[in-house]
């Protein structure tokens, strides 16, 4: 068999990280080839790269033997690959068929859109897909199963040879799986390619024909999927040695005390009822692949989004926490995930930044701020935290990552919190940084404080956590603790697979 | 061989020295409105001979403190990334109702409160709705434009209020040891508001919201609280401004102030501060508004025709933006 596409020894960079490095992969016409590995092994980017998207910083793409390039995703859209993205590009507001036509409307000769020629085709592509859904409605009262099926016409009615599947069965019902698994079997026997990314092992047992691994931007193998299995596939996935990139495992949990206590949250009507207990000094991992519900449980805590249910006792006291504003008063703070938009005020000095939510001990006539006790208590936070910058005074976007996230950590250091809660605290942060931020969370216990860490990186997760709560679909699917804490265990409890 | 290369390098020196302080100055937010207003300022000067007297320039400054005063709440609602629309009826009818008041035989101690307490409700009914309700700021300024406007019109039937008491004139037309009354409020509202922005924590949770609300709120900093807080603020400063219109004219107006939303907006925009909120100074607003003030009273003087006028203002707004976003992107 020919090779319809080859990735020839890819590499791509990001400041300060090496995203994929010398990455082979190639994808034969009708075949349905598997990218596996964990959250950051480089999926999405390789992707990304494939489709013009991110430039390749080494590397080749080749199709039907012909070496390509593409500077825009325009360009390879022309080359004939579709990718369906994790979030749709959809235009909510318009129907199936302006959705499909977007940017290349078909016109009559006074220039005005030729609706009738428009509505023919795009039901054409429908019919040979059989896919039945009403075309004439905006999109977005379609179901997201239906939406994704739109996207998938879109890319065909482009002359797709490529199709890129980025988790299409994230967000749907295995009913509605089952139905994208038909499609894609028809579009196979019609000579497509795709590439396929999930999670769950068994959707790739399902309808895979070749798998290829990805750890940490590297390639680590592809094999056909009958010469596999489950726990080969995961091992290749996680295989990898800890080295000294975390502090010393010493616990400083007092397993006497609970601090707090939540018998039972449900972020949402259809979401599972969690529940779970913080220890003093300790540091409870929350896993489980993007997605799984941690964020918003971990939101829905503090009070940023309001749950169905929620019961908190701190130190057995009962609490209704109704906003972030409460859940500080109490001595809890959240680190949020993405500190550009959540967790910075970009405009602002590391000294605002750090100083934001606390500026009781700075005042003067109980009204004023006092810039210069301000300065004294910034600069020390700054030191205690290690923030490398030239001043106080610069403006945090000038930071690099890691030190832009220790601002943030820095602001509820400003506060006596007992109870923090770090939701991915290295993420695209390098390794010297991350150590120095681990480093920290255990001083931190050390004087009694609790951490919440949600990860999705496992070795971080087994590095650092006293105790791990693993998160499959929203739901706290198991507890792991000491030994338990390992790397095959967590993966088989976040994908569902363990018996 | 020493002496030559002294007498080479050195006022090299201070030329980079110069060029450095002046890089640094440029980052401040009012460097570019100060540099704007002194241009505008020194070009009226040459054109025209009766620009620079005492009598003239402090006509400018009372003609500007009605806009001024405005455009201090103004200032706040856009840190904070929103608008006030309504400012310009507000004002109206805040002057109206005092006015209203007083010809019915209130005493002025009694009837400025009063009047003053509307545009209060004025602004907080506006900051209740964007702050818990949730909608946009515009669309309930917009809002409430109308409905404030429509208020004014149906308390006096559409008819000024006159007979008001002599005393009244005094925040309008009098003065304290010879600074004009306006002026003077003009200046304590700046002081205050300057205090109030960049010392207090406040302040800075203005500034926070209009950078980033989200990550303000999960710091735990009460969002709706500060949103609330602004728009009654702005609600203030409108009636202020409405208090001394009505004095000024001895009459209360119900439909004056049309348009004076807008220009509100002109004096902060003019001063540096982002339309997207977060970034900005409150004595830019001021250098702002002395510049359209200064402005008007040239080409006033110097007999260009409104029609004229109205075209030069809005080419220099669209020149402030251009330097605002142009300075952004770096």
């Amino acid at each position: 068999m020919s090779s319809l596409l080859e990735l020839r020894e890819i590499s791509k960079n990001f400041p300060g990280v090496k995203a994929l490095s010398n990455i082979n992969i190639s994808l034969n016409k009708g075949e349905i080839h598997a990218v596996l590995g964990e959250n950051g092994a480089g999926k999405s980017t390789l992707m990304k790269v494939l489709c013009g998207i991110y430039s390749n910083d080494e590397g080749k793409i080749v199709i039907d033997g012909i070496e390509r390039n593409f500077p825009t995703y325009n360009d390879a859209i022309d080359a004939g690959i579709g990718i369906i993205f994790q979030e749709f590009s959809l235009i909510p507001y318009l129907n199936a068929v302006d959705n499909i036509f977007l940017n290349r409307e078909l016109t009559n000769r006074f220039g005005l859109l030729n609706r009738n020629v428009m509505n023919a085709e795009a039901k054409t592509i429908f019919e040979t897909l059989k896919i039945d859904i009403d075309l004439s409605i905006p999109i977005d009262q379609l179901s997201v199963a239906e939406q994704q099926f739109v996207e998938i016409a879109k890319a065909l009615s482009l002359n797709a040879k490529i199709l890129v599947l980025d988790e299409p069965t994230a967000t749907l019902t295995p009913t509605e799986a089952t139905h994208l698994f038909t499609i894609m079997s028809d579009l196979k026997k019609r000579g497509v390619g795709m590439f396929f990314i999930s999670h769950h092992l068994e959707e790739i047992f399902e309808i895979c024909d070749t798998i290829s691994v990805l750890r940490d931007g590297e390639y680590i193998a592809t094999t056909p999927v009958k010469d596999t299995d489950v726990d080969k596939l995961v091992e290749m996935m996680v295989g990898r040695k800890l080295d000294n990139a975390f502090p010393e495992k010493i616990s400083h949990i007092n397993h006497s005390n609970i601090v707090l206590d939540v018998p039972e949250i449900q972020i949402d009507k259809d979401a599972p009822v969690n529940g779970f207990q913080l220890h003093e000094g300790e540091i409870l991992g929350f896993s489980g692949l993007v997605g799984s519900g941690r964020s918003e449980l971990v939101r829905s805590l503090i009070g940023a989004d309001t749950p169905v249910k929620k019961t908190i006792k701190l130190n057995g006291q009962q609490l209704t926490l109704n906003t972030p504003a409460a859940a500080l008063k109490v001595g809890i703070g959240l680190l949020p995930e993405s500190r550009k938009t959540e967790g910075l005020i970009l405009p602002f000095s590391i000294m605002d930044n750090i100083l934001l939510n606390n500026h009781e001990n700075e005042m003067y006539a109980g009204i004023l701020v006092d810039r210069n006790k301000e300065r004294k208590v910034a600069c020390d936070l700054i030191e205690k935290v290690r923030i490398k910058a030239p001043h106080e005074e610069t403006i945090v976007t000038n930071l690099s990552g890691g030190n832009q996230q220790k601002v943030v950590i820095a602001r509820w250091l400003n506060n006596t919190c007992k109870i923090l809660i770090f939701d991915e605290p290295t993420r695209g942060i390098d390794v010297g940084a991350k150590f120095e931020i681990y480093e920290l969370m255990k001083k931190l216990t050390e004087q009694g404080i609790s951490i919440i860490m949600i990860s999705s990186e496992l070795p971080e997760i087994i590095g650092v956590c006293d105790r791990v709560l693993v998160f499959n679909q929203g739901a706290i699917v198991a507890s792991l603790e000491g030994s338990e804490i390992e790397s095959n265990t967590i993966m088989l409890h976040a994908t569902g697979q363990a018996t | 061989m020493n002496t030559i290369t002294n007498t080479d390098t050195a006022p090299d020196n201070k030329l980079s020295l110069f060029k450095k302080k002046l890089t640094k100055w440029s980052h401040h937010p009012v460097f570019y409105p100060l540099v704007g207003f002194l241009a505008v300022f020194t070009i009226m000067v040459i054109f025209n001979d009766n620009f620079l007297t005492s009598n003239n320039l402090s006509n400018v400054a009372r003609q500007v403190s009605i806009n001024a005063i405005l455009a201090v709440g103004m200032t706040c609602a856009i840190l904070l990334g929103g608008i006030d629309l309504s400012v310009g009826p507000v004002m109206a009818l805040s002057g109206t109702a005092a006015a209203g008041m007083m010809a019915a035989g209130f005493d002025p101690a009694m009837a400025i409160p009063s009047g003053m307490l509307i545009g209060v409700l004025f602004g907080a009914a506006n900051g209740f709705m964007i702050a818990y309700a949730k909608m946009p700021a515009f669309i309930v300024t917009l809002a409430s434009l109308g409905i404030a406007r429509g208020i004014g019109l149906i308390y006096t039937g559409g008819y000024p209020v006159s007979g008001l008491p002599q005393s009244f004139s005094f925040w309008g037309r009098g003065d304290v040891f010879g600074l004009q009354t306006p002026i003077l409020m003009m200046l304590v509202v700046y002081a205050i508001a300057y205090v109030i922005l960049n010392h207090t924590p406040f302040g800075r949770y203005v500034y926070a919201i209009g950078g980033n609300e989200e990550a303000s709120r999960l710091s735990g900093v009460r969002v709706p609280l500060v949103i609330l807080t602004v728009y009654t603020i702005s609600g203030l400063t409108a009636s202020i401004a409405g208090i001394i219109l009505t004095s000024r004219l001895m009459s209360g107006q119900p439909n004056a102030g049309v348009g004076f939303e807008l220009d509100a907006i002109a004096a902060v925009v003019i001063g540096g501060t982002a339309m997207s909120g977060g970034k900005g100074a409150i004595i830019g607003t001021l250098i702002g508004a002395m510049l359209l003030g200064v402005l008007n009273n040239g080409l006033n003087l110097g007999g260009v025709s409104p029609y004229v006028q109205n075209v030069i203002k809005g080419v220099i707004i669209l020149v402030a933006i251009y330097i605002g976003t142009s300075k952004r992107k770096k």
